[in-house]
């Protein structure tokens, strides 16, 4: 097929002609087309169908606010529906489809929705499928279901990539227009730091469109020299294919920028950028957005904006027609026969309203071929431009919940008075309808907010331009037709259902857009929602300003996932913490596992090893057997410093701290204000007014954020200090039998001996001949075991020096899960009991809450229900039949209890295999669970199908009176 | 009116000239037994229930705007029993009993589709916690399955499975959760309770209390004075301004939560997912859209609106779990106003003042709640007693230290 | 949003923690406070509509506490100040 609809002019490279697949058929257009131009230029006019009807539908304008011409552009995992074809740049092999038909778009089987129009009608669903009860969910709601939605999802990943970046200006200019041009110049002649974005590829917005002159040149002309005035200021900078979508608090606008949309591939480059604008002021150009009349069929392919049919003829050389007619209620009904007129187009004649001319009724299913007048006259005509005139965008103004103002004089609303701050709006977006009018109040708001923000270089000139006249007589809906006459197109509402909308009660609004789903299509009823509410208005006997508006909220135009999702995606979704070993350990086969951001070791595979479970075994068993090291980096710590510093832990604390002597480390339990525990670990005390604090790994940040609270908010004067220390110091846990043999060949003249360096001893001290190290003599395994820990740029060579050091003795590295099995075994409390809804007695610590002090949590903590005798205790477990493995998460149950949550015992809150006991052991939150020491009682886990008999034990499995550790 | 198919079909052919309000537009009485302050979700529910499960009748609804303008007319649907705690789990599973006989209950199809609810696993930690859960739900007799990843890849394909930072190892499903048609469920209790004699009043903004000898007699409202012999408070999102006019501070905080929702696109995605290692859970719609959400933003607020921060890591989260979403685009994106109490459960208890009750602090899982709440607020205000599931929900329970704390993040509103 | 640091500038609001009302710095003594104080300081809030003076932590920057005070309707911020000058001046001390 050829451009059969090409006609002269326009601003299209004719030089170049660019090859396009639309349904599988190869056409054709040139660079500066958009895919709906080049459809139109190809003769192409049914280019999809309604989402409730299946009606067929054609191009209705040429902009974003387009409802009908959705196609899914691209295929393979690059497939992207619902994509406007309005919006789109033709680019050599693009390829097209169209959506939401069963069988071919000319022969849509699900059409037959027409036919059944009486019975769809306005909240239908709401009033039936629901007997049997049972069809809905097998029956009823699979077919709605079944054709639901419009494009398509391809399933596989976006292929893409998605940057984010930040921009700040004195002045974001949103809309390219003349008033955007206008007050871009004035603003950057000024010398402000101006950003001036505009949705479409070319900058000029209307400009382009119509055949106004502008300084004596035509508008095109003039709009393409203010850009390139513009490109050449350096504080100016100029964004084309850039929608800014929302107007956020402080001055901060989002925006999306196309990259790569108009090209064949983005060749590894971003598709899109999400830019986040930080500005001073803004000022809201986005022009007005035309809108239809309701009549009798009005919904055939053909029937298009005026607006529309202008920009098709004058910027892209199109004619959408070849005999048009035009249906107006203002000027630009004639405007538009002119611009056609003068293209040789043409005009089979021009209906104005407010001449009391209309049209009830159209011809042509696939194609227009007719309309019919209210005077029973049938004019022939392929294509209708109609124009009901025209609606200021001032969506942006409304992102802060400001309602916009009626203006009767032109029939539209306008930017009310609580518009965002620091938000200014100009041109055809404030309700000025006229060329002369819109480039003046650019221009003086451009030089205004400039002068405003101190930039007071001369603004130039005000562009001058022909003032034409607008005149308007409001007129929303035929109202002798007999025909259903669409309202919003894409979602099928008729003025129909705005009336029944009315009849059943549904009559605010808000009530009539959910009811109706009026507005609620991928255009967000933007040449709809206003006749809508003229119906409502008319048939509540209210005005429109009366009957109120629907909010408008962010995205101005819909804005692609990904885009919001920018790099964090995949892998990159968040960053990696390694630990100071983590190079090492991948050397020795480790098996890494998220824990936070940190990658840890899991455990260290060996050769011959089947599961993950034989590395375990082994490396908790050699650890209690020999000795084992573990990187215990990953922990919160937290240096301390001043002469308060011993008093500042002490409130921190729920147990005292004062007291604690130099050169010692102790077990401290921290509760939240409201007296829940909510970590612990253990701090030393390196000198008078020197501690170092340890915090569970999951806390470390929340912990460190709640002393710094306490430090600045509760107690001010006190002299004390905090640094996290999380990342400056490599830490390993050495621990085991011959831990004592294996540190005192790496320490330098340090006696390790029980005497000299006793459980909870701590010191500074140097390894490997002068490298610093702290040392703590602290156990989480229960055996004899020290934490050592040294600059974190000495860590490598730490685990490295560390494993040498224990060849001798059979070293293993542990991880993760052997560290588990030993806490387990040895009874401490982590993650799975430490969750935020334990109190200290429930873990069997209450004894360490001084009552002698205020610290923090230790009042509310003396509440009843907190201190119940009937509450949970932390105990073991062990099963009856010792080869049964236990399960996290089953609850107790007493034998010959029922099943049911009246009778629930507790839980079992971690389980590990222990390799030195041969058995299943557990921990678990047991009711008056100290006193049931010896107990038989049920662990019960349906969702696990487990359901065994557990003793209930002493939480410490293992070495109940500590020895180990203090040997 | 009943409504049917045959109704349908009558007014098809008759041009459907004959459907009559679902609901009356009447002028208030001088005095009602009981007035309910908040024409959302859950007062409507109130309304109905007491109207049809109490046979108390002469209640009036006093909404602000118009009704279901509260968290019901924004929200991202979903209902579910999976919750753990004893003082949660019975409440939220009579909940989802009542959504499953609620349309042939109120004569009003609400969608009520029980396509299922997928939590994600993504650690150990978390499936320990997880199964606790799901043994806790069977115990109060609800649904959980433990899955794993091979049935979850059998369930949704696209997941990303291989290349996420924190992988898939599981999930609990519950089969039963779902989601419901919003706006239809206060419009369906709207039109049950109108027809059972309750007047909603809409537009009828409360602008104080009646307050004689210490006692709550009525509401003053932009209407006029309206006496009750009780006064049913039900405005979450706004609860701490209303009760500030009878002098109360509450435990509760309002934050903002935004929600999203795409264009419409064919059926990909058939139940409720929600990642374990981010904020996002996502369902999809009966039109196509992909109705997704995320955390809260945080500060405190009344503006229904958020900021940029939170919809990128609400996407960032879509992205991690279902790479394939990343060409759909975002169509809407609005925030709702929620009282986010101090442990993240709600309220439903007579206040110290007599005849003032008060419905409060559902946090952003107010709507799966609706029909409970209603039925349980409805029991509350007929029998002066709380109903058997939801004993737990007093005010006076951080008093007595018996928090019912479902996260273990404490006082910290924003948190939970 | 923004923030204006007292000591580092505007900083966006990202780079925060909030924590919520600034009478969190209005602990009562626990040694001398009645349960009543207790459970009225760590659960009861004025939630207030209008400015609200809340208390935010700048975790990505210098780890100030700032009491901001912001219009929970508008989110207008109009006073940011150290955390610990608010403290002192309500008496806060040791």
């Amino acid at each position: 097929m050829t451009q059969v609809n090409r006609i002269e002019g326009g601003q299209i490279d004719r030089s170049n002609t660019l090859k396009f697949q639309w349904n599988e058929r190869w056409l054709s257009g040139h660079p500066g087309d958009t895919l709906a131009s080049a459809l139109l230029a190809n003769g192409v006019k049914l280019v999809g169908r309604s989402f409730k009807y299946h009606r067929p539908r054609g191009i209705f304008s040429a902009g974003s606010e387009e409802p009908n011409a959705l196609v899914q552009l691209r295929k393979g995992a690059a497939q992207e529906p619902n994509t406007r074809a309005t919006t789109v740049e033709l680019f050599d092999g693009l390829y097209a489809t169209s959506q939401n038909h069963r069988g071919s778009l000319e022969w849509d089987l699900m059409a037959a929705n027409d036919l059944l129009a009486p019975f769809l009608s306005a909240g239908f669903y709401y009033k039936t499928f629901m007997w049997p009860k049972a069809f809905w969910e097998k029956l009823y709601e699979p077919f709605i279901r079944s054709s639901a939605g419009l494009g398509r999802l391809s399933g596989r990943p976006d292929p893409d990539i998605y940057d984010h970046g930040y921009l700040h200006c004195d002045l974001l200019i949103i809309g390219a227009g003349p008033a955007g041009l206008a007050a871009a110049l004035a603003a950057g002649r000024a010398g402000a730091r101006v950003i001036l974005a505009d949705e479409d590829f070319c900058m000029g917005g209307r400009l382009n469109s119509e055949s106004y002159d502008v300084d004596g040149q035509s508008g095109a002309n003039w709009a393409a020299l203010a850009v390139t005035e513009l490109h050449a200021m350096e504080n100016v900078r100029c964004m084309t294919r850039t929608t800014v979508y929302g107007s956020y608090d402080h001055g901060i606008y989002g925006a999306l920028e196309r990259k790569a949309d108009h090209l064949a591939t983005s060749e590894g480059k971003p598709r899109q950028v999400l830019w986040r604008i930080y500005s001073q002021r803004a000022l809201l150009t986005a022009g007005a957005t035309e809108r239809s009349i309701a009549f009798g069929n009005n919904d055939r392919p053909g029937v298009m904006l005026a607006g529309a049919v202008r920009t098709f003829v004058n910027r892209f050389g199109v004619a959408p027609g070849r005999e048009v007619a035009i249906l107006t209620n203002n000027e630009d009904g004639l405007r538009t026969a002119a611009d056609l007129k003068a293209k040789g187009v043409q005009i089979r004649g021009v209906i104005d309203t407010r001449k009391g001319e209309t049209i009830v009724d159209t011809t042509g299913r696939k194609a227009l071929k007719s309309v019919t007048l209210n005077n029973g006259r049938k004019i022939s005509a392929d294509c209708l431009a109609v124009s009901g005139g025209w609606s200021p965008n001032v969506h942006l103004t409304c992102h802060h919940r400001g309602r916009p103002t009626w203006r009767e004089d032109i029939a539209a609303f306008v930017p009310g008075g609580d518009l965002p701050p620091g938000m200014t709006v100009a041109g055809a977006a404030a309700g000025h309808l006229t060329l002369a009018a819109t480039l003046a109040d650019g221009h003086e708001s451009g030089a205004r907010i400039s002068a405003e923000l101190g930039h007071a270089n001369a603004p130039g000139d005000t562009p001058s331009a022909e003032d034409e006249p607008f005149e308007t007589t409001a007129f929303w809906h035929v109202k002798e037709s007999k025909r259903r006459a669409w309202v919003d197109l894409q979602n099928d509402v008729t003025t129909k259902d705005v009336k029944q909308s009315h009849q059943e009660g549904f009559r605010s609004v808000e009530h009539l857009k959910r009811y109706t789903t009026l507005g609620m299509a991928t255009d967000q009823g933007k040449t709809a929602n206003i006749l809508g509410l003229s119906i409502m208005a008319e048939a509540s006997g209210k005005t429109i300003p009366e009957t109120g508006t629907t909010i408008f909220r962010p995205p101005y135009n819909p804005v692609a996932i990904g885009a919001f999702a920018g790099r964090a995606r995949g892998k990159d979704f968040r960053y990696f913490r390694l630990t100071p070993s983590h190079k090492w350990a991948e050397e020795n086969g480790a098996d890494f596992v998220e824990t936070g951001m940190w990658l840890r070791a899991q455990w260290f595979k060996k050769p011959g090893e089947k599961g993950w479970r034989d590395s375990v075994d082994r490396e908790a068993a050699q650890t209690r057997k020999s000795v084992g090291i573990c990187d215990v980096t990953t922990l919160g710590k937290i240096d301390i410093q001043g002469r308060d510093a011993a008093a500042f832990l002490n409130r921190i604390y729920s147990n005292p701290f004062l007291k604690l002597p130099v050169g010692k480390v102790r077990y401290g339990l921290m509760l939240r204000e409201d007296g829940i525990a909510y970590d612990d670990g253990t701090t030393a005390r390196l000198s008078e007014t020197h501690f170092v604090m340890t915090t569970t790994t999951a806390n470390a940040v929340t912990v460190f954020r709640n002393m710094e609270f306490v430090r600045q908010c509760l107690w001010p004067d006190l002299d004390v200090h905090l640094i996290s220390t999380t990342d400056g110091w490599a830490q390993f846990a050495v621990a085991g039998p011959n831990s004592r043999p294996l540190l005192q060949k790496v320490v330098d003249d340090l006696d390790l001996s029980n005497d000299a360096f006793p459980f909870m001893a701590c010191t500074e001290c140097t390894v490997f001949g002068g490298t610093p190290a702290r040392l703590f003599r602290i156990s989480f395994s229960g055996e004899l075991a020290y934490e050592i820990a040294v600059p974190t740029r000495f860590g490598d060579s730490m685990i490295r020096g560390l494993m040498a050091a224990g060849e001798e003795f059979e070293v293993v590295p542990y991880g993760t899960e052997a560290l588990g099995v030993m806490r387990i075994e040895k009874g401490h409390a982590a993650g799975n009991e430490l969750n935020g809804q334990t109190s200290a007695q429930n873990l069997g610590l209450g004894g360490m809450v001084s009552k002698k002090k205020d610290a923090i949590g230790s009042k509310l903590s003396e509440r009843d229900e907190m201190n119940r005798d009937d509450d949970l205790r932390l105990v073991g477990f062990r099963p009856k039949d010792r080869a049964a493995l236990l399960t996290a998460g089953a609850h107790f149950l007493r034998r010959g209890d029922p099943e049911d949550m009246a009778h629930d015992q507790g839980w079992m809150t971690s389980v590990a295999y222990s390799p030195e006991l041969g058995h299943s052991v557990g921990l678990g939150f047991l009711k008056r669970g100290s006193e049931r020491i010896g107990e038989t009682i049920r662990a019960y886990s349906p969702v696990r199908n487990q359901d065994i008999l557990v003793e209930v034990c002493s939480p410490h499995h293992i070495d109940p009176e500590g020895e180990r550790q203090r040997g | 009116m009943r409504y049917s198919a045959l109704q349908i079909l009558k007014e098809g052919l008759t041009g459907n000239k004959g459907w009559i309000p679902a609901w009356r537009e009447p002028e208030p009485k001088a005095e009602y037994d009981i007035v309910i302050v908040g024409g959302g979700g859950h007062g409507l529910a109130t309304a109905y229930y007491l109207a049809k499960e109490f046979g108390v009748t002469n209640v009036a609804v006093v909404e602000k705007g118009w009704l279901g303008s509260g968290n019901i007319g924004r929200n991202t649907t979903i209902i579910r029993s999976n919750y753990l705690l004893e003082g949660n789990q019975p409440f939220y599973e009579f909940s989802l009993k009542l959504w499953e006989g609620l349309e042939q209950d109120f004569n009003y199809n609400a969608m009520v589709s029980q396509r299922g609810i997928l939590n994600l696993i993504h650690s150990d930690p978390q499936r320990d916690a997880f199964v606790r859960r799901g043994n806790a739900m069977r115990l109060s007799g609800a649904d959980a399955e433990i899955l794993g990843p091979d049935e979850i890849r059998k369930m949704c394909p696209y997941l990303d499975y291989d290349n996420a930072r924190f992988p898939i190892q599981g999930a609990i499903w519950q089969p039963r959760g779902g989601t419901v048609r919003h706006d239809a469920v206060a419009w369906g209790y709207a039109r049950g309770a109108d027809c059972r004699g309750v007047d909603i009043l809409q537009n009828c903004e409360v602008i104080g209390f009646v307050m004689e000898k210490g006692s709550c007699h009525g509401v003053e409202t932009a209407k006029g004075t309206i006496r009750a012999k009780k006064v049913a408070v039900c405005v979450a999102g706004s609860s701490s301004r209303v009760m500030e006019k009878a002098g109360m501070r509450l435990p509760i905080e309002s934050h903002v939560l935004q929600a999203f929702v795409s264009e419409g696109l064919k059926p990909t995605i058939p139940g409720v997912i929600t990642f374990g290692a981010g904020h996002f859970y996502v369902s999809q719609s009966d039109k196509g859209g992909l109705v997704f959400g995320g955390d809260i933003d945080g500060y405190n607020t009344y503006a229904q609106r958020g900021n940029l921060p939170v919809v990128e890591d609400v996407c960032e989260g879509g992205m991690a779990i279902m790479p394939m979403i990343g060409r759909a685009r975002l169509l809407r994106m609005w925030g709702g106003v929620m009282d986010m109490s101090m442990d993240g459960s709600p309220f439903i208890d007579k206040t110290h003042i007599d005849g003032l009750y008060l419905n409060a602090g559902w946090c952003y899982g107010g709507f799966k709640a609706t029909p409970a709440s209603g039925f349980c607020y409805a029991h509350l205000l007929a029998t002066d007693r709380p109903h058997e599931t939801a004993t737990a929900y007093r005010l006076d329970r951080f008093r007595r230290g018996a928090p019912i704390d479902e996260k273990g993040h404490g006082a910290q509103p924003n948190l939970h | 949003m923004i923030i204006d640091h007292p000591l580092l500038g505007p900083r966006d609001a990202a780079e925060f923690v909030v924590k919520g009302d600034a009478s969190l710095i209005g602990r009562p003594d626990g040694m001398t406070a009645s349960p009543e104080d207790m459970h009225d300081y760590m659960y009861l809030r004025d939630n207030t509509a209008g400015e609200h003076r809340e208390l935010w932590y700048h975790e990505q920057g210098d780890r100030s506490w700032l009491v901001v005070t912001r219009n929970t309707l508008t989110h207008e911020v109009t006073k940011v100040e150290l955390a610990r000058d608010v403290a002192r001046a309500q008496g806060r001390s040791r």
